[in-house]
């Protein structure tokens, strides 16, 4: 029973969902709606669930001294004091009533003087490795990686305005072959293709999943059934 | 140990240290690279250009402070030039940390540019909502279900740029700034397609490449990374000089971004060329010694 009304739910708000799509017409359109609006309700109670599950998992982590345990308690500090300065707007110059995010707070100090330039640093990092990385391993052992590599050159210097001023002493004859161009060029056709391949894939890869999921063929979002 | 093979073993500290220089250097001796907005990006200028004024557009801080390097100078550019239009603007995220990208803009650059824009009546920020692209869905079909208040709590009746916006296709365009998942390509799927309202914006250069098969059809216009945000700022420029004395952010760090690309190219070409010499270095030792 604990496996067959979640199955039961699953397949008629699926059901519902795919024909509330194509029919406009009552009750589909209602139920619709009403699919829409349970589920931007459902998705706040998400938070709390991640909540839970990143303090079960780093108290855990603390407990048994599993390795690295110290990050699990800068992890934990950071998340209860972030979440009880912001819930119950501690420092916050409005009071309860006051902006979440007002100029002066706690929150937005939080926000502006520890989260902003973390965030910056830790993704300014990718310039330093993929410079690093594309040192190493770019290189042009087969035909497959040589045109790697070149659409790479030409992307890297089309995307500047060096690579306009490199090949801007070409005829207008030649304009295409300017690297700005090219570089559009690989960006509007190769690439578009690929990409296209790829979102066709996916989106038979989910059309098929969705269908398995809603005849309860595809059941491993239930759990084991401990 | 032969020069190819001391190239190609060099110290990544020292790699790491060219990227420093290429990065500092250009910061502090400000170079100008003249920038020309690319079709792509012209056409979403054009698109906001063309509104009449009092339009209401819906500007989503798809993003966080990680690629607010990128996104901000476009988030900038557009405002500047929605208000300069005398557009209505609605801020929205789908992003939590959106909020905080939100603020830096009605915050810092709206009272100091536009003293005579007020919150509420040219602009509102109507902050963030869960649900990643299961939002916009809801915003879709029953658009006051999910968005009924601005961010602190105000009824929207009770705004007089809200009052009467009842549904999604109450907003003549929508614009996105993009960092991943949710962001564009939701906005295009869930909002552009379904209820027809023209979807444009930006995103990161590692987002960008994605988006490219949705346009021209689905997707108006695309600023792809800082050159995207700096092609825009250049016609807004163009069009409207008295922002040429203002700080363009994305056409100044252009500087760093254009030497650091040329550093990676010559670094892929040396490591290229010390392998190609080391490899027929290698061939013509084997074939000494096969003699």
């Amino acid at each position: 029973m604990r496996r067959r009304i979640p199955l039961i739910i699953t397949f008629i708000i699926g059901v519902v969902l795919i024909t509330g799509y194509f029919v406009t017409r009552g009750p589909f359109n209602t139920l619709y709606e009403s699919f829409s609006d349970y589920f931007a309700i459902i998705t706040v109670f998400a938070f709390i669930l991640g909540g839970g599950s990143l303090l079960k998992i780093h108290l855990k982590r603390v407990s048994s001294r599993a390795a690295d345990w110290p990050y699990s308690v800068v992890t934990l500090v950071a998340f209860l004091v972030t979440l009880v300065i912001g819930l119950f707007k501690v420092g916050n110059p409005g009071g309860m009533s006051g902006e979440i995010l007002a100029s002066g707070s706690w929150l937005r100090f939080m926000f502006d003087g520890v989260y902003n330039p973390l965030s910056a640093t830790m993704f300014s990092l990718l310039a330093f490795f993929v410079a690093s990385a594309s040192y190493r391993a770019f290189r042009a052992r087969t035909k497959e990686a040589t045109i790697l590599l070149s659409a790479a050159l030409v992307i890297l210097l089309g995307r500047t305005p060096v690579g306009a001023w490199m090949t801007a002493w070409m005829p207008e004859s030649l304009a295409f072959l300017e690297l700005p161009n090219l570089a559009n060029w690989i960006m509007a056709w190769p690439n578009t293709a690929g990409q296209r391949a790829i979102m066709i894939g996916i989106a038979l890869g989910v059309i098929a999943t969705s269908l398995r999921i809603i005849l309860g063929i595809e059941r491993n979002y239930l759990g084991r059934g401990e | 140990m032969r020069i190819p093979d001391s190239i190609l073993r060099i110290d990544r500290r020292i790699i790491f240290l060219l990227i420093g220089a290429a990065v500092c250097i250009p910061l502090i001796l400000k170079p100008r690279f003249q920038d020309s907005p690319t079709p792509i990006v012209q056409s979403i200028f054009d698109t906001v250009e063309r509104l009449p004024a009092g339009s209401r557009v819906f500007l989503s801080f798809d993003y966080g402070p990680d690629t607010a390097p990128e996104l901000d100078p476009m988030a900038k550019a557009l405002v500047r030039h929605t208000m300069t239009r005398g557009h209505e603007v609605s801020f929205f995220t789908l992003f939590p940390e959106g909020v905080g990208q939100i603020k830096k803009i009605t915050d810092n650059l709206l009272p100091v540019e536009f003293p005579d824009k007020a919150y509420g009546r040219d602009y509102v920020n109507l902050g963030y909502k869960a649900g990643l692209g299961g939002a916009i869905n809801t915003m879709v079909v029953n658009f006051r279900t999910l968005v009924n208040a601005d961010a602190e709590g105000t009824p929207l009746d009770d705004l007089p740029i809200t009052a009467d916006v009842d549904e999604m296709v109450d907003y003549v365009i929508i614009l996105s700034l993009t960092a991943g998942d949710p962001g564009l390509k939701e906005w295009i799927q869930f909002a552009g397609d379904i209820a027809g309202i023209p979807v444009m914006g930006g995103g990161t250069a590692v987002v960008a490449p994605e988006l490219y098969p949705y346009y021209p059809q689905q997707l108006v216009g695309l600023m792809g990374g800082l050159k995207g945000a700096s092609e825009y700022e250049s016609a807004l420029v163009d069009r409207y000089p008295t922002y040429r004395n203002a700080t363009m952010e994305a056409t100044m760090r252009m500087g760093p971004q254009v030497v650091t690309h040329v550093l990676i190219v010559l670094l892929v070409l040396l490591g290229n060329l010390a392998y190609f010499l080391g490899r027929s270095d290698r061939r013509n030792r084997a074939g000494r010694t096969g003699q």
